[in-house]
């Protein structure tokens, strides 16, 4: 049993890049780049995702996102948001590691690969994403890779290199929490077990889909070491207390799923003593 | 002419490096692609865009 002297939480270590929280958060889809800054904040998190594109280099202020990130602080991971091929998810993916790398970003050999199937459910292509995932790994890139909620795609993953294996609690932007949660403790047990081939130390991020801290919370019972999340905090009515609310759900489920919850039963079991119960009238 | 983000300019052969200070952009963190090949930053002094050369230019935004 654990003597609990501090809430501190041991960082994700992933490969040369150590997480001292195990929330990561995205930039996209804020009100404005103040929220955005304070928000990643007051989530406590290490590392923030941001997408590469040719639009918008600065604002209408002249301002770019990276006057508010600060680059010393956080890691980066470029994301490859918006492919739907594997060439094209390559192509980002070193477009991303060429900025990183004048930024000297720890994040610099770091890519966060999305290959999509369409835009409806932005759901990933599994057959495109293990073809960009073997060659991003030869190319020398530590990949966290996003997926479904499939446990058997998620070994496949692991077996094609990635760094992380992120399956989605359930499709991008939704907010509709972990859909599956029985498909995500499959992903853990497969990558994690060894009885069931996997690793302690490999590392499982839960991405996409969360919409409340519970959600958050769900997801770190489940097993796993950290979640990814971007639209539950940005589209908040308030960003900075939700931000808040998701870091201290994530440290709760983190602890929650180490303390071994109780069985489920369906019958009652008394919390008070049965023995010594005044007789009734 | 060459393409620059999908818009059509004039320029005579200059340099990945001396294109981005014409375009005021020698001090932002971007990356370079010509014709679909990344222009590695190291590279930017020599590597010379030819004239009906396709030029994309890309930063960091917000992203998840």
């Amino acid at each position: 049993m654990t003597t609990l002297t501090t809430n501190a939480i041991p960082p994700l270590q992933l490969q040369d890049i150590t997480l001292t929280s195990r929330l990561v958060v995205g930039t996209g889809k804020y009100p404005d780049y103040e929220t955005m800054e304070t928000a990643l904040d007051a989530s406590g998190c290490s590392a923030v995702t941001v997408a590469v594109r040719r639009e918008r280099l600065v604002d209408a202020q002249g301002r770019s996102i990276l006057d508010f990130i600060d680059c010393d602080k956080y890691i980066i991971l470029p994301n490859t948001a918006g492919c739907f091929t594997a060439s094209d998810a390559i192509r980002v993916a070193r477009l991303g590691r060429d900025i990183l790398e004048q930024l000297q970003n720890a994040g610099s050999s770091w890519v966060k690969l999305e290959v999509l199937g369409d835009k409806t459910t932005l759901l990933p292509d599994p057959v495109g994403t293990l073809e960009a995932c073997q060659e991003l790994v030869a190319d020398g890139f530590s990949v966290m890779c996003y997926s479904s909620d499939d446990p058997i795609m998620a070994t496949r993953i692991r077996d094609a290199g990635a760094t992380c294996v992120m399956p989605a609690g359930s499709p991008i932007g939704t907010g509709r929490g972990i859909a599956n949660p029985c498909a995500i403790k499959l992903c853990i047990d497969l990558l994690k077990k060894p009885e069931h081939g996997g690793d302690p130390n490999y590392p499982v991020i839960v991405d996409a889909g969360v919409g409340t801290p519970s959600d958050v919370t769900i997801a770190m019972e489940l097993g796993a070491d950290g979640v990814l999340l971007n639209t539950g905090i940005a589209h908040a009515q308030d960003p900075i207390q939700m931000a808040r609310a998701m870091r201290l759900a994530c440290d709760a489920g983190y602890h929650g799923f180490r303390a071994g919850r109780i069985p489920r039963k369906l019958h009652a079991t008394a919390s008070s003593p049965w023995a010594g119960i005044i007789p009734g009238e | 002419m060459i393409s620059i983000n999908g818009n059509t300019q004039t320029y005579k052969q200059i340099s990945v490096q001396k294109l981005l200070e014409e375009l005021d952009l020698a001090s932002s963190v971007c990356a370079i692609e010509v014709n679909n090949k990344l222009v590695p930053h190291k590279d930017r002094g020599e590597h010379i865009v030819q004239d009906g050369d396709s030029i994309e230019i890309v930063s960091l935004v917000g992203g998840g």
